[in-house]
């Protein structure tokens, strides 16, 4: 076993590239950032696990998107809108700046081909957007750009100096080797974690770029709002909770689960489901809604017609699919708006920053999540973009090392031998977040026992537990699960309240006193403290 | 979860084995892909959406089934996704009829919208 993945001397590096800025993560924030920072004037690579196109969760899905017309009067009240539910922890100048940064590139999308749906006057309707062909332009234009693409090339390593930031290595999916990016900045960009819970897209989403940023030193903002669970019928991958506004939820005797219902009702369907099966049927509609359901999210009815149910006359079961901090808000912090973290040369974007700049504790769908993506991805090449060209020709030369904290196998073998280890990490960090009675009901007595847990798991790892895992990239995902999963709940104990999606039952109340973003961040040793100059405070509410 | 790569239709292109986020597929050179690791899959359809024959099948369900494979060439079913996108040749996307302002529109007359 050697401890980094990276070495110089090595004889398996496949590929070994030069850039300005490399991105690491193909999905809609890195597809952006790739783009502004290939229109800086920069060199750009796109690294991505899967395939930029449609790896992440948006491709294989559909999205609104947050894009309101730029008046005063409409920024104000789309801005108003969901502060409160997401406990006043959002920035109102971050909200102006993505607002104003959404309605552009949306339009660009427009100029693009994007074949937005007109409105009876001619009009486009810009609110919305189909995964498969949004993404399916977004890699156009990134090679448009002149952007270097690398699919199938998962990033597990980061390379650093004493200056910062200075690459990244990985493993080439289709043969096991070694690829090396020395580059002048790099923008993590790889996604959220849901935890292979096969939410739709999402078993990409690994927390992989939050272990990448805390190696660096970086810190992690709002990791306690990471407990999203989506509706999804129980044998589907689909997770498209918007139509579920117009169900009924029912016992399995035919009777109606009293209170529960998509939004605030979720609880509800979650406690039921701790003792008996629920079921669900769309028969809140009628048939004018029917027709331009199937037309919106095509996606949404395919489980149901390849089984031949009709979701708006038959009740199907139903679970809550955890997402985690997918449709959570928490991740890498970024300190100012080039979403720069605070190690030189490493940027943050999409779901792997944190989102609560905008939302706060609490996200309800992916408007914002989208909006998000394709702005702090902007924001981000564009600032990362500029660093590098500023660093000069050199940088490429620097001597860099890789900083992983968790130990690699030195031999290379791209089958699944040995995989037994990282399945049982696997089950055993999933048995930690999935259950209702830890990770959404929270309360001291299930969380700090579930910690204690996942910092054994943990320290098995860092003691080499994976180490001789001969598929690299499975055993440093499953490392970043476990250190996502500690991240969360160090901060969900830290947050003695509840707020946004953040719910402890020991403390039903939301308490002016934890008024604040929390940042978390260290490996072996978790530190959890406020972050300091809270700007608005107007909304307080005690 | 992927269930089928139909050795009768498939033109062994390879864009499945590019286009799949999990990396599920393995491909000798000219040959009709294999489902190599289909514990990987994800179920997202993309294979499907992707592959330019209609050679895919992917099951609603996230477990493995048992399929047969003349009943669902019969059937029609496969193709039905990227037919509904307007995918392939001499047809439109679909994008251009999402109706979800439609969604919208309603839910943003509901309380606490």
């Amino acid at each position: 076993m050697s401890k980094h993945l990276y070495n110089k001397a090595i004889k398996e590096t496949e590929r070994e590239a030069d850039a300005d800025v490399l991105v690491i993560g193909g999905g809609p924030s890195g597809a952006w950032a790739a783009i502004t920072a290939a229109a800086k004037g920069a060199r750009v690579i796109l690294v991505d696990k899967g395939y930029c196109g449609t790896s992440g969760a948006t491709a294989p899905s559909g999205t609104g998107v947050w894009y309101i017309n730029p008046t005063p009067e409409e920024q104000e009240a789309a801005m108003k809108s969901r502060e409160a539910m997401g406990g006043y922890l959002a920035d109102r100048k971050w909200m102006l700046s993505v607002l104003n940064r959404t309605f552009s590139n949306v339009n660009l999308l427009d100029s693009w081909g994007y074949p937005f749906p007109l409105n009876d006057s001619g009009g486009k309707h810009r609110k919305s957007l189909q995964g498969p062909e949004y993404m399916r332009l977004m890699r156009k234009q990134v090679k448009k750009a002149g952007v270097t693409i690398w699919d199938h090339s998962p990033a597990l390593e980061l390379l650093k100096d004493e200056h910062g930031i200075g690459g990244a290595a990985g493993v080439v999916s289709a043969t096991g080797n070694q690829w090396v990016v020395k580059a002048g900045a790099v923008i993590i960009a790889s996604g959220g974690c849901a935890f292979l819970s096969k939410a739709l897209g999402c078993n990409v989403l690994t927390g992989d770029g939050y272990l990448l940023a805390a190696e660096a030193g970086a810190s992690l903002s709002g990791m306690e709002f990471s407990n999203a669970y989506a509706i999804a019928p129980v044998f589907s991958s689909v997770t498209k909770t918007a139509f579920y506004t117009w169900a009924s939820f029912y016992h399995e005797d035919g009777t109606i689960v009293e209170g529960a219902g998509s939004q605030k009702g979720r609880s509800v369907i979650a406690r039921t489901l701790q003792t008996e099966p629920v079921y669900a049927r769309l028969d809140k509609t009628n048939e004018d809604m029917q027709k331009w359901m199937r037309k919106a999210q095509p996606n949404f009815f395919l489980p149901f017609d390849r089984l031949g149910i009709n979701p708006f006359t038959d009740k199907f079961p139903i679970t809550l699919r955890l997402e985690g901090t997918v449709r959570g808000t928490g991740g890498i912090h970024i300190l100012n708006e080039k979403c720069e973290t605070a190690i030189p040369g490493l940027y943050a974007a999409g779901d792997a920053a944190t989102r609560q700049l905008i939302c706060g504790g609490f996200t309800g769908g992916g408007s914002h999540n989208a909006a998000w993506a394709m702005s702090s991805g902007s924001f981000a090449g564009e600032a990362a973009g500029e660093y590098a060209l500023n660093l000069g020709q050199n940088a490429a030369h620097r001597n860099v090392t890789g900083i992983s904290s968790t130990p690699f196998t030195s031999k290379t073998d791209k089958n699944h031998q040995n995989n037994q280890v990282v399945k049982e990490v696997i089950k055993d960090v999933q048995a930690e977040v999935t259950p209702f009675e830890i990770n959404l009901f929270r309360n001291v007595k299930n969380l700090k026992p579930s910690l204690q847990r996942l910092d054994s798991i943990w320290n098995d790892i860092r003691s080499g537990k994976l180490a001789d895992v001969s598929n690299r990239v499975k055993a440093r995902e499953s490392a970043a699960m476990t250190a996502t999963a500690r991240w969360m709940y160090s901060s969900a104990l830290e947050r003695k309240e509840t707020r946004g999606m953040h719910k402890r039952t020991d403390y039903k109340e939301q308490n002016p006193d934890f008024h604040y973003r929390l940042l978390t961040g260290g490996l072996d040793h978790i530190c959890t403290r406020p972050e300091q100059n809270l700007l608005h405070r107007e909304g307080v509410k005690g | 979860m992927i269930e089928l790569i139909s050795e009768s239709k498939c033109i062994s292109c390879g864009l499945c084995v590019s286009v799949c986020p999990t990396n599920v597929f393995e491909q000798k050179k000219g040959e009709v892909p294999v489902i190599s690791r289909k514990d990987d899959c994800q179920t997202c359809f993309m294979c499907e959406v992707y592959c330019p024959v209609d050679a895919m099948y992917v099951s609603p369900n996230i477990e493995e089934e048992v399929i047969d494979e003349n009943q669902i060439v019969q059937s029609g079913i496969m193709g039905s996704y990227r037919k509904e996108l307007g995918w392939g040749k001499g047809r439109s996307s679909s994008a251009a009829l999402d109706a979800s302002y439609k969604m919208f529109r309603l839910m943003s007359k509901l309380p606490g919208h």
